[in-house]
């Protein structure tokens, strides 16, 4: 049954997914964005249901309030604290939801799904925007990987050599929103970021050498998603819950191989 | 005027009474905590402890007992494990702290699921997350009175170490502070004060009465004490204008069922914040807070 016709589009969707999460949240972990990588996703949820409330489609719902979200945060923050922008943009987002959230009727299941991830709701004709978006966001990626991996590791000497700091920032901060707005219906807002972090971090405490680090954390986190789905099609229970606790397992083994490897002062981490 | 403000019935209505109290109660105790928040830059801890009480609030609904238990509970375990696992260092905290969330809330995922599943209650999902100030019963008062005591005598016993690790971390090792146990109590001052706002607004939306009406204070004023006071001021007068126009919004469109107070009580802190920041962001002025 795992391996039914109808869930060969959960397995396609659900591997982009984890490949695209990998690749973004590689540069998240890099760059120490873990609050707007949280704050995105979870901002975006009132998009969707801001979308239902209108008849449109999600995907164009979460589209439109992750990069609204992320544009806001890059827009305060260049005026305050970061934290304090990345939290009162999110919250503002999060009201909005509330607000949507109260129009309208009919929700708790749809809305559950939105929040913590569903696999068997993915159907062919969803196939497409996601293999779209998340081709574009590896494609940004891939474009931008020099100057945006310079401004992550070095802001100050990436200034020197001509890259705007500010314009990398949005450019991740974009990767971030498209990303968040396909990943989102699948494994659920409130539980994406865990799929960013947990094996990007992981990657990171295993190799120091940066594409080395960022095909690993596609593979772990192409892993802990396959192993979401399965557990949670035997399990019925929430796809989020697999997914958070898989990230946090990926990063304690990351922690205990980099901890293990220091105390035999082989290795100096950063 | 108030007339038009106040919707009859208004100060009548003993929801709105428990509302008013419980509310302000929580609005208080995020002002203050939430300046040293603000200050030590650990609005993230914070709103990873507001998103982890929704596992205590979802469990709390499988054992029946009152939310503010398992929000109280989970925020102090998760409060607990945060400063194990080394969220003190400035380099990978995010990190750290987040990956907690993820682990804590995928499990708020799963005992929300047997919420809907095993019991009748279908609407768990949305009045955890999102909060119902109007439900809060008379009789959970007592205990937000006594977990707010709490958190505020842990902030006025620690004021001074805790305002000189805040500003300066080096500074007050130097001095003797024992910064590791002044950063714990800190914590599990947020994790209280972000279980009581989860009650009144939301446990994903409590993050907006901690962080919010601490930086327009901050913003404000520079001054530790003044900061404080204007910040619980800000975040007393958001909640309770907030609760004033959910109760006048019952007749509003498009449902007529009313608009949820944490939307109002979001909107205005926000409101504030950016009011602020334009107010102070005259050319020539010397902005010393920026960090």
């Amino acid at each position: 049954m795992l391996f039914a016709p109808f869930m060969v589009n959960a397995w396609i969707v659900a591997t982009i997914v984890a490949v695209v999460a990998g690749v973004v949240g590689f540069f998240v972990v890099l760059r120490g964005a873990a609050f707007v990588a949280d704050a995105v996703p979870q901002g975006a949820f009132a998009g969707a249901a801001g979308a239902s409330l209108l008849g449109i489609s999600t995907l164009a719902g979460l589209a439109v309030f992750a990069l609204a979200g992320a544009l806001g945060i890059g827009w305060l923050s260049r005026r305050g604290r970061r934290d304090v922008a990345t939290a009162l943009t999110l919250v503002l987002m999060l009201g909005l939801g509330a607000l949507f959230l109260s129009f309208t009727t009919e929700y708790s299941a749809e809305i559950f799904s939105l929040l913590f991830g569903e696999v068997l709701g993915v159907s062919a004709a969803e196939l497409l925007p996601v293999a779209l978006l998340g081709g574009a966001c590896v494609l940004v990626v891939l474009l931008a990987y020099r100057p945006l991996l310079l401004s992550s590791l070095a802001p100050e000497s990436s200034a020197a050599r001509g890259v705007s700091n500010t314009r990398m920032e949005l450019v991740f901060l974009v990767i971030v929103a498209i990303a968040t707005s396909m990943t989102l219906p699948v494994v659920g807002a409130l539980l994406i970021f865990s799929l960013m972090i947990g094996p990007p971090a992981a990657a990171r405490s295993l190799t120091a050498n940066p594409l080395a680090a960022m095909a690993l954390s596609v593979v772990l986190a192409v892993i802990t998603v396959w192993i979401a789905i399965a557990a949670s099609f035997e399990t019925n229970w929430p796809v989020g819950f697999f997914v958070g606790t898989g990230g946090a397992v990926c990063y304690a083994a990351g922690r205990l191989v980099a901890s293990w490897r220091g105390a035999r002062g082989q290795v100096s981490r950063a | 005027m108030l007339r038009w403000l106040f919707a009859p019935g208004f100060f009548a209505s003993p929801p709105v009474h428990s509302a008013l109290i419980a509310g302000g109660i929580a609005a208080l105790v995020s002002g203050v905590v939430g300046a040293f928040t603000v200050l030590r830059g650990q609005s993230y801890a914070g709103h990873a402890l507001a998103d982890i009480s929704v596992t205590g609030g979802s469990a709390s609904f499988l054992l029946g007992i009152s939310p503010l238990w398992g929000f109280a509970g989970t925020g102090l375990v998760a409060a607990g494990i945060m400063d194990m696992i080394g969220i003190r260092r400035p380099r990978g905290r995010d990190l750290a702290t987040g990956i907690v969330r993820g682990a804590g809330l995928g499990l708020g995922a799963l005992f929300l699921y047997w919420d809907t599943t095993s019991t009748n209650a279908s609407g768990v999902t949305i009045t955890v997350l999102f909060g119902s100030l109007f439900t809060v019963s008379s009789t959970v008062l007592p205990l937000v009175g006594a977990l707010s005591a709490v958190a505020l005598g842990i902030v006025l016993i620690g004021y001074r170490p805790l305002l000189l690790s805040s500003v300066s971390a080096e500074l007050a090792v130097v001095r003797g502070v024992r910064v590791r146990l002044v950063g714990m109590a800190c914590l599990i001052a947020i994790a209280l004060a972000v279980s009581l706002s989860a009650l009144t607004i939301g446990t994903i939306l409590s993050t907006a009465l901690l962080v919010g009406p601490a930086a327009t204070a901050l913003r404000l004023t520079t001054r530790p004490g003044p900061a404080i006071a204007l910040a619980s001021a800000i975040a007393v007068a958001a909640t309770w204008l907030g609760v004033v126009l959910a109760y006048d919004s019952f007749t509003w469109p498009p449902t007529h069922t009313g608009w949820p107070v944490s939307f109002f009580i979001v909107v205005l802190i926000f409101a504030g914040y950016v009011l602020a920041q334009f107010l102070t962001q005259r050319p020539g002025r010397v902005r010393a807070q920026e960090a």
